[in-house]
C-alpha cells in the first residue's frame, strides 16, 4: 500500500501527451523519486498515430526538462497479442471492442506495472483524469471519477481492482483540462498545446468509417450482410460489410415507413443484421461477462449507477445475478463487446462487458 | 573503463561506440579552427587542409591494405556499407549478404530487391546455401567479417574463394566495422573487392568512415553527387578532422592491437567464467571459439533483456541488446533470430562489450552488479 504523505519511488508512464506530462512535473513537486518510461505499442518506425516516434520524442524532451531519466519499453507484441488481435476477432464475431480498456487492462496495468514492480518501483502514475483515494495501509483504495467532470476517464479504468489501484497514482485527476494545460505552460513543456489524443490509437486518423474499415479489411474478412426487419422476418436491404455495423447503429440501414431503422442485433454467422425501430432498441437489462469489482462484489439488488460509454449518462439500475436491470425505465441495447461501468455516486465499484 | 574513481561507471558497451583515443583528439585539435581550409581549395590554407587528408588517405590506406585511391572516405560505417551495396548492385537478384549482417547491409541490400543467405544456429554464414544463390546475375555479395551482437567471425576467405569460382562477375563486400579494433583487417581483407570501416568503433570520432574500393569495384556508381571530391565516389566537402583523427586512432589501434587482444581475452574470459559460474541458468549465445573476444552474448532465462539493462544502468553497468528503433525502444535482435532463435529467446538476451580502455576492475565489479541484477529482477 502507498502512503500519502511519504516519498515513493515511481513510475510514470509517458505518453508524449500533455497529461501525463504534467502528472510527472507534480509528482516531482511532491517530492517523489521519478522515472518515466514511454511504452512503444505500435507501429513501426511511421511518424503517426499513438505512440509515434514524435511522441516518444515529445517524452524524452519532457522528462529531460523535468531532469528525470526516460526508458523506453517495447511492448508492441503484446499490444498486438492483447489488444489488436482480440480486437479485430471481436469485429469479426459483430461485436463492438473498447480497444483502449484492454490496452489499460492488459498493458498500461498489467504488463507496464508488472515490471515496474519487478524493477523495484513502488507505484506507477498515469496521466489518466481520475482519483483514487484511501490510498494507505488501513484502508482499500476507491477510484473516482476525475475532478473535471468533462474529462473525466473513469470509465477506461473501471476494470482495475485494489490490485493494481494500490500501485497507482493519477496526479492530474485533481486538476481540471485548463489546469492541466497553464501547468505545462509554466513549465514550458511543449507538449502544453498538444491535442488530446482521439479515437483508436492503431487505426489512422482520417474521416468516416474509411479507416476503420480499410485496418478489418486487412486482418479478416469482411462479408455482405442482409438486413432483416426484425418484426417481418423479410429482407428489407443489404450492408457491405456485417462486420462493421454496430448495435445501435443507425446511419446506412435505410428507414421504413414507421421511421428510421436501427440495428437491434448482428449475427455475423448468417451475415444478418437484424433491424427494428427506435423503440425495439429498447430493453430493460443488460448481461455483462468478464465482471470485475474494484473492492470485492456487491450483493445481487444492490442499487448503482451503470455508464455505458466514455461519456455516458450514468443510469440507476439494479445488480442481476448475470447483468445490471434499468431502474428508471428501459435503456437503449448496449453494442455487445462495450464496457459498462458501475458507479456509487462518484466512485466506480465495477465493471463488465455487454454480453 | 571506469572514468575516474568517483564515477563508478563500468562501460561494456564498445561495440555500440568506444570513447575516443587521445592520440586522435590531439589530431584532429588542430583541423577544428587553426587549419580549417577546404582541401578542394588552391589557396595556402587550402593545401594544408589537402595535405593533411592525404597524408591520411595514406596512413589508412597502408592499415587498410589498400592503394590510397581505393580509399573513400564516408560519414561513417553506413554509408560505407550502403555505398557498396547502391553502387555495385543493379537492380533485383543481384546482390546477396548473409542474414546477419548489420542493418546498413541488410536494408539496402532488401532495397535493391537481392536476397538474403541464411545463417546455421551458431551464427555462421550456410555456406552451401550460399552456393546455392550464387548465379551470374549476381554482382555484390556482402557478408561481414565479424557481427555486430554476437561477434561471429565468418568464413570471408571461403566465402571470396566460391564468389570467384562460381559468380566471377560478382564483387565480395565485407562490413569488418566490429572487426578492425581487435583483428588484422588489412590482411583478412586482402581478397575483398569492397571494405567498410568505421571511426568511433576504434577511437576516432563519430560520422566518418572509409569504404576501401578495389579496381574491380571501379566504377562505382556515387550516392552523392555535386562535387569532384572522392574521385566523384562521394561528393561533398571532406571532413578533415574527423578523417585526421581517424587515420591517428588507426594507428595507434594497430600499434596496440596484439597487446589489447590478448589483454581483452583475459577480461572477457573472466567476465563470462565469473557470470556462468555467479549466475545460474545463464548461457553464451555462442561459443567461444566462434567469436572474438571483445563481444559477449549471454541469455538469461527468465529475464528480459530490457528489464536487466534498467537495473544494470541503474547499478552503473552499461550495456545493450538487440537493435534499436526510431522511437529508442529495443527491437529483438533480428541476428539472434536468423540463428533460429524465437522471438521470446530474443528478448532474453544482453551483450556486453569490451573495449581497449576496460580493466580487469571493471570486470570485477561488473560480474557482482550482473548477479545482483540478475536476482533482483527473478526474485
Amino acid at each position: 500500500m502507498l502512503c500519502e504523505t511519504c516519498r515513493v519511488r515511481v513510475l510514470v508512464g509517458l505518453s508524449g501527451g500533455v497529461d501525463s506530462s504534467v502528472a510527472a512535473a507534480m509528482l516531482l513537486e511532491e517530492g517523489h523519486d521519478v522515472v518515466a518510461a514511454t511504452m512503444k505499442l505500435w507501429g513501426g518506425s511511421g511518424d503517426s498515430g499513438c505512440c509515434s516516434v514524435g511522441d516518444v520524442d515529445d517524452a524524452r524532451r519532457v522528462a529531460a526538462r523535468l531532469g528525470i531519466d526516460h526508458h523506453v519499453f517495447n511492448f508492441s507484441e503484446e499490444f498486438e497479442q492483447s489488444v489488436v488481435v482480440p480486437y479485430a476477432k471481436a469485429h469479426a464475431l459483430g461485436r463492438t471492442p473498447n480497444p483502449c480498456i484492454e490496452c489499460n487492462r492488459h498493458l498500461k496495468f498489467r504488463r507496464f506495472l508488472d515490471r515496474a514492480v519487478r524493477l523495484g518501483f513502488d507505484a506507477v502514475a498515469t496521466g489518466h483524469h481520475a482519483r483514487i483515494a484511501n490510498h494507505g495501509p488501513d484502508s482499500l483504495p476507491r477510484l473516482l471519477r476525475g475532478r473535471d467532470a468533462a474529462k473525466d476517464q473513469s470509465y477506461v479504468l473501471s476494470m482495475l481492482t485494489v490490485r493494481e489501484l494500490s500501485k497507482v497514482l493519477l496526479p492530474v485527476g485533481e486538476l481540471t483540462k485548463p489546469e492541466v494545460r497553464s501547468r505545462a505552460a509554466a513549465l514550458s513543456l511543449q507538449t502544453a498545446a498538444k491535442p488530446d489524443s482521439q479515437e483508436v490509437c492503431f487505426i489512422a486518423a482520417g474521416p468516416g468509417q474509411g479507416p476503420r474499415e480499410r485496418f478489418l479489411a486487412e486482418r479478416i474478412e469482411l462479408h455482405p450482410g442482409r438486413i432483416v426487419d426484425h418484426a417481418t422476418g423479410s429482407v428489407v436491404g443489404t450492408v457491405p460489410a456485417v462486420e462493421l455495423v454496430t448495435v445501435g447503429q443507425r446511419r446506412g440501414l435505410g428507414a421504413s415507413a414507421s421511421g428510421p431503422r436501427y440495428a437491434l442485433e448482428i449475427d455475423a454467422a448468417s451475415a444478418t443484421v437484424m433491424v427494428g425501430s427506435q423503440d425495439d432498441l429498447l430493453t430493460e437489462t443488460v448481461e455483462l461477462i468478464q465482471r470485475t469489482w474494484v473492492q470485492g462484489p456487491l450483493p445481487v439488488g444492490a442499487v448503482v449507477l451503470a455508464q455505458a460509454s466514455a461519456h455516458g449518462r450514468p443510469r440507476p439500475v439494479t445488480l442481476t445475478e448475470t447483468g445490471v436491470r434499468y431502474l428508471d425505465g428501459p435503456g437503449r441495447r448496449v453494442a455487445p463487446g462495450q464496457t459498462i461501468a458501475l458507479y456509487t455516486g462518484d466512485e466506480v465499484v465495477g465493471s463488465g462487458i455487454a454480453a | 573503463m571506469s572514468t575516474g574513481d568517483r564515477d563508478p561507471t563500468v562501460y561494456l558497451d564498445h561495440a555500440a561506440t568506444t570513447p575516443m583515443r587521445a592520440e586522435a583528439v590531439a589530431a584532429m585539435l588542430p583541423f577544428l579552427a587553426g587549419s580549417f581550409g577546404n582541401p578542394s581549395g588552391s589557396h595556402r590554407i587550402a593545401r594544408t587542409a589537402r595535405r593533411a587528408l592525404d597524408d591520411a588517405r595514406e596512413t589508412l590506406a597502408v592499415l587498410l591494405g589498400a592503394h590510397p585511391g581505393d580509399v573513400v572516405f564516408t560519414s561513417g560505417g553506413t554509408e560505407a556499407d550502403n555505398l557498396a551495396v547502391f553502387g555495385i548492385a543493379t537492380g533485383s537478384g543481384t546482390a546477396l549478404c548473409s542474414a546477419v549482417e548489420h542493418p546498413a547491409v541488410l536494408q539496402a541490400c532488401l532495397a535493391v530487391g537481392g536476397s538474403v543467405v541464411r545463417v546455421d544456429r551458431r551464427g555462421v554464414v550456410d555456406l552451401d546455401m550460399l552456393v546455392d544463390q550464387l548465379d551470374e546475375k549476381v554482382r555484390i555479395v556482402s557478408v561481414m567479417l565479424v557481427n555486430n551482437e554476437t561477434g561471429v567471425r565468418q568464413p570471408l576467405e571461403t566465402v571470396v574463394a566460391l564468389v570467384r569460382d562460381r559468380a566471377p562477375r560478382a564483387l565480395v563486400h565485407t562490413d569488418a566495422v566490429q572487426a578492425f579494433s581487435w583483428l588484422d583487417v588489412a590482411a583478412m581483407t586482402a581478397g575483398a573487392d569492397l571494405v567498410s570501416v568505421s571511426a568511433h568503433k576504434f577511437g576516432g570520432p563519430k560520422g566518418v568512415g572509409v569504404l576501401v574500393a578495389r579496381d574491380r569495384a571501379t566504377p562505382l556508381r556515387p550516392m552523392l553527387r555535386g562535387g569532384p571530391q572522392e574521385r566523384e565516389r562521394r561528393a561533398g566537402t571532406q571532413n578533415v578532422a574527423g578523417v585526421v583523427a581517424m587515420a591517428a586512432a588507426a594507428e595507434a589501434n594497430v600499434r596496440d592491437r596484439e597487446e589489447a587482444s590478448r589483454r581483452v581475452l583475459k577480461l572477457s574470459t573472466r567476465l563470462v567464467e565469473g557470470i556462468l559460474g555467479a549466475v545460474p541458468q545463464v548461457h553464451e549465445a555462442v561459443a567461444p571459439g566462434l567469436r572474438i573476444d571483445a563481444i559477449c552474448n549471454l541469455g538469461i532465462e527468465g529475464v528480459e533483456g530490457e528489464e536487466l539493462l534498467m537495473v544494470l544502468d541503474e547499478l552503473g553497468v552499461c550495456a545493450s541488446a538487440g537493435s534499436a528503433c526510431a522511437s529508442g525502444a529495443i527491437e529483438p535482435s533480428h541476428v539472434l533470430l536468423a540463428m533460429g532463435r524465437s522471438t521470446e529467446e530474443a528478448k532474453h538476451h544482453v551483450r556486453l562489450s569490451l573495449g581497449h580502455g576496460t580493466t580487469q576492475a571493471d570486470i570485477d565489479s561488473a560480474v557482482p552488479a550482473f548477479a545482483e541484477a540478475v536476482e533482483r529482477l527473478r526474485s
